[in-house]
């Protein structure tokens, strides 16, 4: 996993057939990526459902998640459409895995994404990982303590600039 | 990822069974999940079974996106809970989860006996809504990571919940209580 305190490389990926996101694009915003090992599987399916049910903690906490793996826009766009998702999949299709690979959550061996969270912050620093076992949905808990955490120190940093004006 | 219940189990939850238990299981719940609806009978069982050595803990973890009835029907099981029949409600409503919609809530409503009108006007408080929603955050606080949850004597339950091994699991639970520590 990439250390905490370092800056989150930037890419761009196919989020829909005709779209593409690119990191450095969300600044100003929290950036959740959750990197799973594939569409369709029941484990995955539960985590990114849960996380569908998130959107209001997350709009409260400013911050966009991202999901990604694998799987090609095509793939992505029927899965999301299946599960009523309302947060963009990234499609680390071509060339496969890249992305994964330099973040460090992809597996060599299966050729799919490893269960990885990063947290970045509005300045694209990142400021929480988790690399959870691959048949563990690791929850929430972890990406709304990292948020709340990013948040407050945000408000703290805001009141020392003001007071020092 | 945290295994601890958060917050533990207080005055604002549904409690069934005795404050002297010696074990208490909490589920995060969803009514209008499958698998939910297949655990309920199972907690039936172990309740009748384990008596008062139980106390046995709902909270409710709608996933809305995917299951749209589940919020209202958590919401319809809340006000029931205001006329003092939520586990009726409870109930009635895991036992007829496959048709969840307004009308077959105000008819369950019915059948256990709710006062129509308050139940109609309690459905649409914003304190019961939040009251759901602040059951889904505590659920999310506590890692849920997905419907149903249990929570035994306040650490997460990874284990099956098929009845044999969970009452088995219980069982063992209260031979060798120090062990809990």
């Amino acid at each position: 996993m990439l250390t905490i305190g370092s800056v989150a490389p930037d890419f761009e990926l196919y989020a829909k057939p005709d779209q593409k996101v690119r990191l450095s694009g969300l600044r100003g915003k929290n950036v959740i990526l959750a990197f799973y090992p594939a569409d369709w599987s029941p484990v995955c399916g539960n985590q990114m459902s849960l996380y569908n049910e998130m959107e209001s903690f997350f709009i409260r906490q400013n911050a966009q998640l991202v999901g990604i793996s694998v799987d090609s826009r095509w793939c992505h766009t029927a899965f999301a459409e299946q599960n009523k998702f309302g947060f963009p999949l990234l499609a680390d299709f071509e060339p496969k895995g890249a992305v994964s690979k330099v973040y460090e959550a992809y597996d060599e061996g299966t050729g799919e994404c490893r269960r990885a969270l990063y947290v970045i912050d509005q300045n694209g620093v990142i400021r929480w990982n988790y690399l959870s076992p691959i048949d563990v949905n690791p929850g929430a808990d972890g990406i709304l303590n990292a948020l709340e955490q990013i948040n407050k120190s945000t408000t703290n940093d805001n009141t020392i600039n003001t007071a020092g004006k | 990822m945290t295994t601890q219940l958060i917050p533990l189990v207080n005055s604002n939850d549904h409690v069934s069974g005795e404050g002297s238990a010696v074990i208490e299981v909490v589920e995060y719940g969803d009514y209008q999940c499958p698998y939910c609806g297949r655990a309920y009978p199972i907690i039936k069982s172990i309740q009748e079974r384990l008596g008062p050595q139980l106390r046995f803990v709902f909270r409710n973890f709608p996933l809305s996106k995917i299951h749209p009835h589940a919020f209202l029907a958590a919401v319809a099981t809340e006000a029931a809970g205001l006329q003092d029949k939520f586990w009726e409600m409870h109930d009635i409503v895991f036992e007829n989860q496959h048709s969840l919609e307004l009308s077959s809530l105000y008819q369950m409503a019915d059948i256990i006996g709710l006062d129509r009108e308050r139940f109609s006007n309690d459905i649409q408080q914003q304190e019961l809504i939040e009251k759901v929603e602040k059951d889904f955050e505590s659920g999310i606080r506590s890692g849920v990571n997905g419907t149903p949850t249990f929570f035994i004597n306040g650490r997460k339950y990874d284990g099956s919940w098929e009845e044999a091994e969970l009452y088995q699991y219980l069982k063992n639970l209260h031979a060798k209580p120090s062990m809990e520590e």
